[in-house]
């Protein structure tokens, strides 16, 4: 189902935004760098500012903007969450909550229950100038999740908020879309934040779309533009199996292989999803008899592209989802390894990164 | 001296609604267009700033004159004589004032964050609801200073009444005008308190104005 079907273009100056996509329910990613025109996608979405007459942009059934028509933001189902808050100075936290609650279209969560998942409860009384930005912007989360819009536009919300807030923030975010069948933008410059949340991703380079697709499709591509990164990671899913709380350790099945991680608060049976750093993935030809290294799976080699560092990025299958491993030229060519080729991959278990736990600072 | 007070508050009164009610739109729409035509209409707006005010009466004279189109036009459409009429008196002040009241409106609304507005609107509220529950409250104080000033200058008003009042008791007779009356026929006693009156209105205006925009500011 399409949620959102963009055909839309903003200019600033030198600066030309262009992007034309279907974005399906659900919650996707919007990563690209700074002054990619992430921001100005929201805004154009939420009606906040002007494009050409050539634009067409729908939610749902209901047209928002083409040649002939425009919605002022007010009348679009759509709530925005800014960067910097934008709380109303003169309005204490809870009147902050009951303004978009007196303008909500539909049933949704109430202020007390938004209030208490995101912790705001405390400043209730307080005015928005009391407040750190970091609080500032749960409250402005806490604000738009109480307008219940169909589609939440959320630009970079975990701005100034330490990493278990912004874990917090993004757990609630996925939890009331999924309660409310709302479908949410949430743009990020960083990958984690998406990795967490999203399903779908939209790429952004210069105002341009740069690629489409799943957040693990396009995480795993070595020609795709995440694959330039220096922090390029595939992500992949699996099961909890179980604790090992005398090593401190979580059995993850992946693939049919299994993954060891630093223990998780997950429940047995639960899917969590991994984020492998591709540089902390190595490869050999024979399973290493003795090593310290706890992960080490039986792959097949599937692409290698060399990037332009004297490094290559290795893309690996296991199962039916696919690692990157970034090793040196030197490596590539002392192992001879050739696409079809059977290789294992080594990680240690402390390079997996539980992105459903979130453990940020590793 | 009564019937010149009476007439004098009315008057402030009638052409400070009138100012807030013209006024605002204006000032809102000078804050934030990026036409050029609105430096044009700040500079009309500002004349009064400037401009002798019997200049304006001298003008205004003329337009109101029974022959003269806009004359006419009145005269059809209230059935009464526009000329040295209270009526008359209302367009002359709200002329007058203008730049007293759409000034510190318009600094106000600059000062604005546009986001805010952008943050409502995206809460689904309408231009009007975000008037009043974001523009109003924040900008409330400037409106309470705009109309105090609206108000006392009108108060103060001298030289368009002169020129379009006609000096009428009982109808265009305001107390400056009352006040250069007992001058000119030499009461003296008269126009002590009249002076006195007035410039203690003035000074209390200003008073409470100066007090009271330190305690309605809202940091933004």
């Amino acid at each position: 189902m399409t949620a959102l079907s963009l055909n839309l273009s903003a200019e600033r100056g030198d600066f030309v935004l262009a992007v034309e996509a279907d974005i399906p329910a659900g919650i996707t990613g919007v990563y690209g760098p700074s002054g990619s025109g992430k921001t100005s996608l929201l805004m154009r979405i939420a009606g906040l500012m002007r494009g050409a007459d050539t634009d067409t942009v729908r939610l749902g059934e209901v047209l928002l903007e083409d040649g002939s028509t425009w919605l002022p933001a007010e009348q679009r189902d759509v709530a925005m969450v800014f960067q910097d808050a934008r709380l109303f100075p003169h309005l204490s936290v809870a009147d902050n909550l009951a303004f978009a609650h007196r303008r909500r279209r539909r049933d949704g969560p109430s202020i007390e229950q938004v209030s208490d998942w995101l912790g705001v409860r405390d400043w209730w009384q307080r005015l928005p100038a009391a407040l750190s930005r970091g609080q500032q912007q749960r409250v402005a989360l806490a604000r738009s999740l109480v307008n219940a819009p169909a589609l939440l536009l959320l630009d970079e919300p975990g701005a100034n908020v330490d990493p278990q807030g912004r874990r917090q923030m993004l757990e609630v975010i996925a939890d009331v879309c999924a309660r409310q069948s709302m479908s949410a933008l949430l743009v990020s410059h960083d990958m984690r934040d998406i990795a967490d949340t999203a399903a779908q991703l939209l790429v952004l380079e210069h105002g341009q779309l740069l690629a489409q697709g799943s957040v693990m499709a396009l995480a795993a591509s070595v020609e795709g533009p995440l694959a330039r990164q220096p922090d390029a990671a595939a992500i992949v899913e699996g099961r909890v199996e179980q604790h090992n709380s005398q090593y401190g350790l979580t059995e993850v099945s992946v693939g049919g292989q299994t993954l060891w991680t630093d223990q998780t608060s997950r429940p047995r049976g639960s899917t969590v999803r991994l984020r492998l750093p591709a540089r902390d993935i190595s490869l050999c030809r024979e399973a290493p008899r003795a090593t310290s290294i706890l992960n080490v799976l039986p792959t097949e080699v599937t692409a290698i592209e060399a990037g332009d560092d004297n490094r290559v990025l290795v893309q690996l299958r296991l199962g039916d989802q696919y690692l990157l491993a970034r090793i040196t030229r030197m490596s590539l060519e002392k192992l001879g390894l050739q696409v079809g080729e059977r290789v294992f991959a080594q990680l240690k278990s402390t390079a997996l990164i539980d992105t459903a736990r979130g453990i940020y600072d590793e | 001296m009564l019937e010149a007070l009476w007439i004098t508050v009315k008057l402030a009164a009638v052409t400070t609604l009138w100012l807030l009610v013209l006024g605002t739109p204006l000032a809102w729409w000078l804050s934030r267009t990026r036409s050029n035509l609105s430096h044009a209409i700040e500079a009309v707006v500002a004349l009064p700033l400037v401009l002798p005010p019997t200049v304006l009466g001298f003008y205004l004279l003329i337009a109101f004159a029974p022959q003269s189109t806009l004359g006419q036009a009145w005269q059809a459409l209230t059935g009464e004589r526009l000329a040295f009429s209270f009526s008359a008196l209302v367009i002359g002040s709200i002329l007058y004032s203008l730049p007293f009241v759409v000034q510190p409106l318009q600094a106000a609304f600059r000062q604005l964050p546009e986001g805010l507005l952008q943050a409502a609107a995206s809460l689904g509220a309408s231009p009007l609801d975000r008037a009043a529950s974001v523009v109003w409250p924040l900008c409330r104080p400037s409106f309470i200073a705009a109309a105090s000033l609206g108000f006392a200058h009108t108060v103060g008003e001298f030289g368009v009444v002169l020129m379009i009042g006609g000096n009428i008791p009982g109808e265009t007779q305001v107390l400056s005008i009352a006040l250069f009356d007992r001058v000119e026929s030499l009461d003296f006693d008269a126009a002590h308190s009249l002076a006195l009156g007035l410039m203690l209105f003035s000074l209390v205006t200003l008073f409470l104005l100066y007090r009271s925009s330190g305690r309605w500011s809202v940091r933004l």
